[in-house]
């Protein structure tokens, strides 16, 4: 544990790693240097490091700003640190472990709390882990931009601070409450977003400002008096498609907003964008990073390089990750992304190295193959939902014995449609598989209609997903789409027979000369 | 190569920022929970922060997401009983089944209370926002006990300027006589040898010379002894105690007759509170006496004072009789301070009103540092009001207000802090 300790390295036969509670910064880089070089060994392919040690306090700080390092400031940041904290210091919940943002350098957040295993635990989990996966997956690639979007914040954070001392506080947040809501329909599904860069940003924003602002000018001209063929254009819808991105169809389109408004909807819109990503990935992320974290470890345990006191102490905790409770358990809260991860990247090497008849005849073109290439592959191309149709296998399913229940309201029972038997499987895996996929567990709700011509009114249309209705604050989401859009919004629904019927409308009161407020 | 950043000590309390804007926010719901916590709260119970709890649904962040109904399928784990096809009775509560939400992300559903925990700062500030105390008097509040320094004894370290000479040189004389007591003792043996040596012998014996020597090397030795030592320095010590050292009483006196309401009830709770607060900045130990009546006093504990109801008609005098008695029986041997404070609607029975004057005015406010009288009414002044007024010109340790808001209540004090903070 002492500095003189951590310099010789690098020899044929490396010293054993510090060992006890106590953590050092010199412990924490010797930890650090023998994951990479095994990391390496791997063939982990990841963004440079960057380890910050934080107390707990701001560990829930972070917490409570979704995670990142810098963000704008809002009240519901305020909420959830303030339920956080009372969780924390009455012991109800320990904190997470470790934060791990997507940048580059990869920042890993160490709490001071932890103890030296934890550290290097969480160093093997978040910095070689999640960092390779970031680095790896097709939509963390395409989606994110890791070398970017501290910047982004940084910017976003001034940017919002200008507009609060500029147009007042209260203002800014009325407007982040609106946006805010409708943040799970800020995202583009399947668009390919342009890439995030502060320069362009900031080079841009100006012209953005104005450009956008005859765009939306020239939407709303007043129609010519003469035109003659005003019956037939009126059957024209705009957006002449369905837009899905709420916000993005608010900030590119709506009438009253003024120039920095439309930034703070971006703004807000290009960070629920960069978390887009990770709410695909729950599954295979974790399940990853839980799965190189014991790879590693126990590989520099093999090595000798570990002591027996880290290994308990390392395992006990990876056992309580990993758990997984059954249905009918007082602790089951849904499937525990990091188990399902953990014991499917687990069983896919086992498919690899050691196939039985059973998996030659489910996954011929993996059985038998290199483990690290297929784990390569398997990481970069698939999301949750794919990932557990293509790689979820039977001994899986019989291990956690899992079983599929359909809950239809207009049934008075509920009915086990498939459990893991042979002829379950599929089903099951199905299922399982759109559990994940977000189209299905978020409601489709999508821009219908602008009465271009008319009273400017607004129509997004809901069609729902297996008869599933919208939530209670439907409503008030509503109204903050109308305090936005500044005109009547009305909410229509595609019912069972194909009939469409009108479910709310919130009349949109008119603030021509104050802006949206 | 690693980049090891330690950021423990940058930007600490970072989610200040966030924590009052939620505060701002939610202003008149924490403003609501304050009130009904101090409802809750012992007077003398102004040292701690305040859990409040807001309701959940007015704090939510609305999202759109699915609601219950439909179709849903779901995978569950640990099946320990089930085959394909069973069908089963839908659990009441469900366990995670038709939701839609395994996770418990969104706060749009569940009504469960908010709760947080207030510091005492932040508490006190908006019990002070509701009595619209002055700034230089909140803070003068809120503050913690100031200290001061006073002397306890002497230390054996400290600052040159602090030396106690005294008790230094007597320490350097004490060792001086310690350390070469032995060879004291030696040298008067050796003298009274010498003299003898000399009697017998002369000047020029070697006895004698011998002696001598014996002797110069002995006194040499004692010589040697330092004058004065690190080892004896003293200095004098000064310890930090809690300013008010002192102590008082205060009177709580309150009638409980019918016509006051809880609402009264609530605003004199506060008129007591400030005072306490006040006291306990210039006091270290107060007691507290509660004295409840209607048409007979009785002396009660604060739970019994403030929640249990009365009614009947009012004789007031038997409230200051009470207190009279009380004052001469256990706090009139000149070490207590005593403060008193009374709330009332003000009715009174009419004959009663000049006796409680001159009870107040002959008996109690000669021994009183401070008597500070509030009356909780809307309407045209009662008759103790008047009789009160006539003592009000004569005793300048005398206090009266009539309150209609919690925003009333500091004026009374307003003599009162500034002849004691200012």
């Amino acid at each position: 544990m002492n500095a003189t300790a951590a310099r010789p390295r690098r020899t044929q036969k490396p010293s054993p790693l510090p060992s006890g509670s106590e953590w050092t910064e010199d412990a924490i880089a010797r930890y650090n240097e023998e994951l990479a070089r095994v990391a390496a060994h791997y063939k982990l392919d990841t963004y440079p490091v960057q380890i910050e040690i934080i107390t707990a306090e701001q560990m829930m700080d972070a917490y409570a700003s979704v995670g990142m390092p810098v963000n704008y400031h809002h009240w519901s940041f305020g909420k959830h640190f303030l339920a956080t904290e009372k969780g924390y210091k009455r012991g109800q919940m320990g904190l997470a472990y470790e934060i791990v943002i997507n940048s580059n350098p990869c920042i890993a957040y160490l709490m001071e709390e932890n103890t030296l295993t934890m550290q290097g635990l969480v160093i093997a989990h978040a910095a070689y882990g999640h960092n390779s996966f970031f680095k790896g997956n097709y939509l963390f690639r395409t989606w994110t931009n890791a070398d970017a979007i501290i910047d982004y914040l940084v910017f976003a954070r001034n940017y919002i601070t200008a507009c609060e001392e500029r147009h007042g506080e209260e203002e800014v947040e009325l407007l982040l409450d609106s946006c805010h809501a409708l943040m799970n329909l800020g995202v583009d599904r399947y668009k390919r977003p342009p890439k995030l860069s502060l320069a362009k940003e900031k080079l841009r924003q100006q012209e953005r400002e104005e450009y956008l602002q005859s765009q939306v000018n020239d939407l709303w001209r007043t129609l010519p008096a003469h035109d003659v063929r005003a019956d037939t254009r009126a059957e024209q819808r705009f957006p002449p498609e369905p837009e899905e991105n709420l916000l993005y169809f608010i900030e590119k389109n709506a009438p009253l907003l003024e120039p920095w408004q439309r930034e703070v909807v971006r703004i807000v819109r290009k960070i629920a964008q960069y978390f887009f990503p990770q709410r695909q990935t729950q599954v295979m992320n974790e399940g990853w990073a839980t799965f190189w974290h014991y790879a590693l470890l126990n590989h520099l345990y093999d090595e000798g390089l570990l002591a027996d006191s880290f290994m308990l102490e390392f395992l006990q905790s990876h056992t309580n990750v990993v758990a997984q409770p059954p249905y009918n358990s007082r602790w089951f809260s849904g499937i525990n992304p990091y188990a399902l991860g953990f014991a499917m990247w687990r069983d896919i090497r086992r498919i690899c190295e050691d196939p039985d008849d059973e998996d030659q005849r489910w996954f011929p073109e993996i059985a038998g193959t290199d483990w690290l290439e297929t784990f390569d592959f398997a990481m970069r191309n698939f999301k949750d939902e794919s990932f557990i149709a293509q790689y979820l296998s039977p001994k899986v399913m019989r291990d956690f014995r899992l079983f599929a229940v359909l809950d239809d309201d207009r049934d008075d029972r509920l009915e086990v449609s498939a459990i893991h038997d042979e002829s379950g499987f599929r089903r099951v895996r199905d299922i399982l598989s759109d559990q994940y996929n977000l189209g299905a567990r978020e409601p489709n709700v999508q821009v219908w209609n602008v009465d271009l011509r008319g009273d400017r009114s607004l129509t997004l249309r809901h069609t729902p997903h297996l008869r599933r209705p919208l939530g209670g604050s439907t409503d008030e989401v509503l109204r903050h789409i109308a305090r936005l859009w500044g005109f009547t919004v009305r909410l229509e629904a595609v019912g069972e027979d194909g009939k469409i019927e009108l479910q709310n409308e919130i009349r949109g009161e008119r603030h021509r000369h104050h802006g949206l407020i | 190569m690693v980049r090891i950043i330690d950021r423990r000590f940058d930007s600490k309390n970072k989610s200040a920022v966030n924590r009052q804007r939620f505060m701002r926010r939610f202003k008149q719901q924490i403003r609501k929970a304050v009130s009904e916590a101090i409802h809750g709260r012992s007077i003398r119970d102004l040292d701690n922060g305040e859990q409040i709890s807001i309701p959940a649904r007015d704090l939510s962040e609305p999202s759109l997401h699915h609601g219950k109904g439909g179709i849903w399928e779901q995978v569950f784990p640990g099946n320990d009983q089930f085959s394909a096809g069973d069908r089963i009775k839908r659990p009441l509560g469900g366990e995670g089944q038709g939701s839609g939400k395994g996770k418990a992300s969104n706060e749009g559903e569940h009504e469960d209370d908010f709760v947080f925990q207030l510091s005492r700062e932040e508490f006190l500030d908006l019990f002070f926002e509701d009595l619209e105390l002055p700034r230089l008097i909140r803070t003068q509040l809120a503050k913690v006990t100031d200290y001061k320094t006073q002397r306890a004894g002497f230390k054996s370290d400290g600052t040159p300027a602090n030396i106690n000479i005294i008790r230094s040189m007597r320490g350097a004389l004490g060792r001086r006589l310690a350390l070469g007591s032995p060879y004291s003792a030696r040298i008067r043996v050796l003298q009274q040898e010498l003299d003898e040596a000399l009697a017998r012998s002369g000047e020029d014996s070697e006895e004698v010379r011998a002696l001598r020597e014996e002797l110069a090397v002995l006194r040499a030795k004692v010589e040697r002894i330092p004058f004065i030592d690190s080892f004896d320095l003293r200095y004098n010590n000064r310890i930090k105690v809690p300013r008010p050292t002192t102590q008082a009483v205060m009177f709580c006196v309150m009638d409980v007759s019918g016509s006051m309401d809880e609402e009264r009830k609530a605003m004199a709770k506060r008129f007591f509170m400030l005072l306490y607060l006040f006291l306990t900045r210039s006091y270290e130990h107060i007691e507290v006496v509660f004295i409840r009546h209607h048409t007979v006093a009785k002396e009660v504990d604060e739970e019994e004072f403030f929640h249990s109801r009365e009614s009947g008609g009012t004789v007031v005098s038997s409230a200051l009789v009470l207190m009279r008695d009380i004052l001469r029986e256990r706090y009139a041997n000149g070490q207590w301070n005593v403060y008193g404070a009374q709330a009332s609607d003000g009715d009174n029975w009419d004959n009663d009103s000049p006796i409680c004057g001159r009870l107040l005015g002959n008996e109690i406010l000669p021994w009183c540092q401070y008597f500070a009288y509030v009356e909780i009414t809307a309407g045209e002044p009662q008759n103790l009001w008047r009789e009160y007024t006539k003592l009000e010109s004569e005793h300048d340790n005398f206090a009266m207000q009539r309150i209609e808001s919690p925003a009333d209540i500091y004026p009374v004090f307003r003599e009162l802090f500034k002849k004691t903070i200012a």
